[in-house]
């Protein structure tokens, strides 16, 4: 099975090299599709994770042993357009340049392909026009 | 040649169908190969619009008596708490009351619901007089059963505004959207060169009185707008380089159309309301042909660290590079993000525009200046 995952880690536990243990001692398949990490800091992760669900549910156990913060994140975001104002807020947090400005109309443009489900912008639209669509 | 028009030169150009009516954008454009004597003899208005949220905005609604009568005090409309303390059926719903029971719902949605013609349900209590027996009351309302729906905003359509980042190392949920940490982006508000009391920076034009588009509707400057402040510094534009005029609006909020005016939750923020307003400049003489001759580039802001209690200003940018999508900070590549929409604010330009063109919306000289 393969599933996408936002890590969060507390400012404590970045020093451990987490994403290398999940790899070797659990025998997870690992794609970083986005990092936020520093020392000494809150950090996120957003993974894409392969493996058997034994094995996943292992890694997962051992996040929580040290006190990492586990979400599965949606396959696929659902953006309700037509009552969209195209303010922009959500641009301001898309990082996979699914969501942008035309620079000349000033409109936004969804480039569906783009998009990693990463969530934010659902949080960040003011009309809550963004849905995440999980998988089943 | 004349180097002065009047307001009733114009509005009799307007009666008669021959006043040239430019959108700021428009004329900054013609700026670029054109001086402002050019540019007034010209032009005779310029349309400027802004849409975006506006938090201190809210309604005034008369309910529509009750048999046997009741003074109501304590109102919900659609779970939303209003201002009750006025007489007797009168209420007022503040845009950003909340509803304690649907989160992310509040007073700019029951305003944007109204608007939108839909009903709305009220609950309400009172003590009970001798002149106002009824003790309570529910039922449903629309905007076809109360007898008055007032928009009355004590503060929109600021004269600039800071842009907003955040150097912590958490997500800051704020009325500038999510501020990433790290200053992993930057969120901006006004429309830059269209925006209105950018293009009469001296309020020369804009006063109380002054008859705007507001929400779709024809609306009012009532006069200043709270927080009003002129003291701060200008750049050699006479732009403001943060948070400056502000102005009271008024309109009848049942002609007005919820495409130029909705309900907006802000993650971990609350509710707020996109306003949309647009204000004529007149181009009475030189002067204020090089004032609505104002470019993206020559309006400058101040960023505003939000992780710091004061709002630390970390620096200075100008429209064009807030438009762009990105600027470097503090040797950082940092991405920029609106927050009120540029192309619903050109389309209130273009409608106003329209508007006066077709000699159905005339300009006012302020019944008193505001600075």
């Amino acid at each position: 099975m393969k599933k996408k995952f936002v890590l969060t880690f507390p400012p404590e536990s970045t020093n451990e090299p987490v994403t290398c243990r999940l790899i070797r001692d659990f025998g997870l398949d690992i794609n970083i599709l986005r990092a936020e990490i520093n020392a000494g800091q809150e950090g996120k992760l957003l993974l894409e994770i392969s493996s058997t669900k034994e094995n996943l549910d292992k890694g997962l156990g051992y996040l929580e042993s040290r006190m990492i913060t586990w979400e599965p994140v949606a396959e696929k975001i659902h953006f309700h357009q037509d009552p969209c104002i195209h303010c922009g807020s959500c641009t301001a947090v898309c990082f996979s340049g699914a969501l942008e400005m035309d620079r000349l109309t000033r409109e936004l443009v969804f480039t569906p392909e783009k998009c990693i489900a990463c969530g934010l912008c659902p949080s960040a639209c003011p009309l809550r026009l963004f849905t995440l669509e999980f998988a089943v | 040649m004349q180097n002065r028009r009047t307001y009733e030169e114009i509005n009799q150009k307007i009666s008669s169908g021959r006043a040239v009516v430019l959108t700021a954008s428009e004329v900054s454009e013609l700026s670029k190969t054109l001086s402002p004597t050019e540019i007034f003899r010209k032009v005779d208005v310029v349309t400027t619009a802004t849409f975006g949220p506006m938090c201190s905005s809210g309604m005034f609604i008369n309910v529509g008596h009750t048999r046997p009568p009741m003074r109501m005090e304590q109102i919900l409309l659609n779970q939303v708490p209003v201002y009750g303390g006025i007489a007797a059926v009168d209420a007022y719903i503040g845009a950003t009351s909340e509803s304690e029971n649907r989160p992310g719902y509040g007073g700019a949605h029951v305003i944007e619901e109204l608007i939108a013609g839909k009903e709305v349900e009220i609950d309400s209590l009172a003590k009970g007089t001798d002149c106002y027996p009824r003790k309570s009351f529910n039922g449903k309302i629309s905007k076809h059963t109360v007898n008055e729906m007032i928009l009355f905003n004590p503060r929109n359509a600021y004269q600039n505004y800071a842009a907003a980042v955040n150097t912590s190392d958490r997500t800051l949920y704020t009325y500038m959207g999510m501020l990433l940490p790290r200053l992993g982006n930057l969120t901006y508000s006004t429309s830059g060169e269209l925006s209105p009391l950018l293009n009469d920076p001296w309020l020369r034009t804009i006063g109380v009185g002054t008859r705007i588009f507001l929400g779709g509707a024809q609306g009012f400057v009532t006069g200043r707008g709270t927080q009003f402040r002129t003291d701060v510094e200008r750049n050699d534009h006479s732009i403001p380089l943060k948070n400056a005029a502000t102005l009271a609006v008024t309109g009848n909020a049942k002609e007005m159309d919820t495409a130029y005016i909705r309900a907006a939750y802000f993650e971990k923020y609350g509710v707020s309301l996109f306003v949309g307003i647009g204000i004529p400049v007149p181009v009475l003489d030189e002067d204020m042909a090089a004032r609505v001759s104002i470019r993206n580039e020559q309006i400058e802001t101040s960023i505003a660290d939000y992780a710091s209690p004061a709002h630390e200003e970390l620096g200075r940018v100008n429209y064009r590079q807030l438009q762009s999508g990105s600027l470097r900070l503090k040797g950082k590549k940092v991405r920029t993000a609106p927050m009120s929409s540029l192309p619903v604010a050109r389309r209130i330009a273009g409608v106003l525009a329209e508007e006066i063109r077709q000699g159905k919306f005339f300009l006012t000289q302020p019944v008193e200046a505001l600075a």
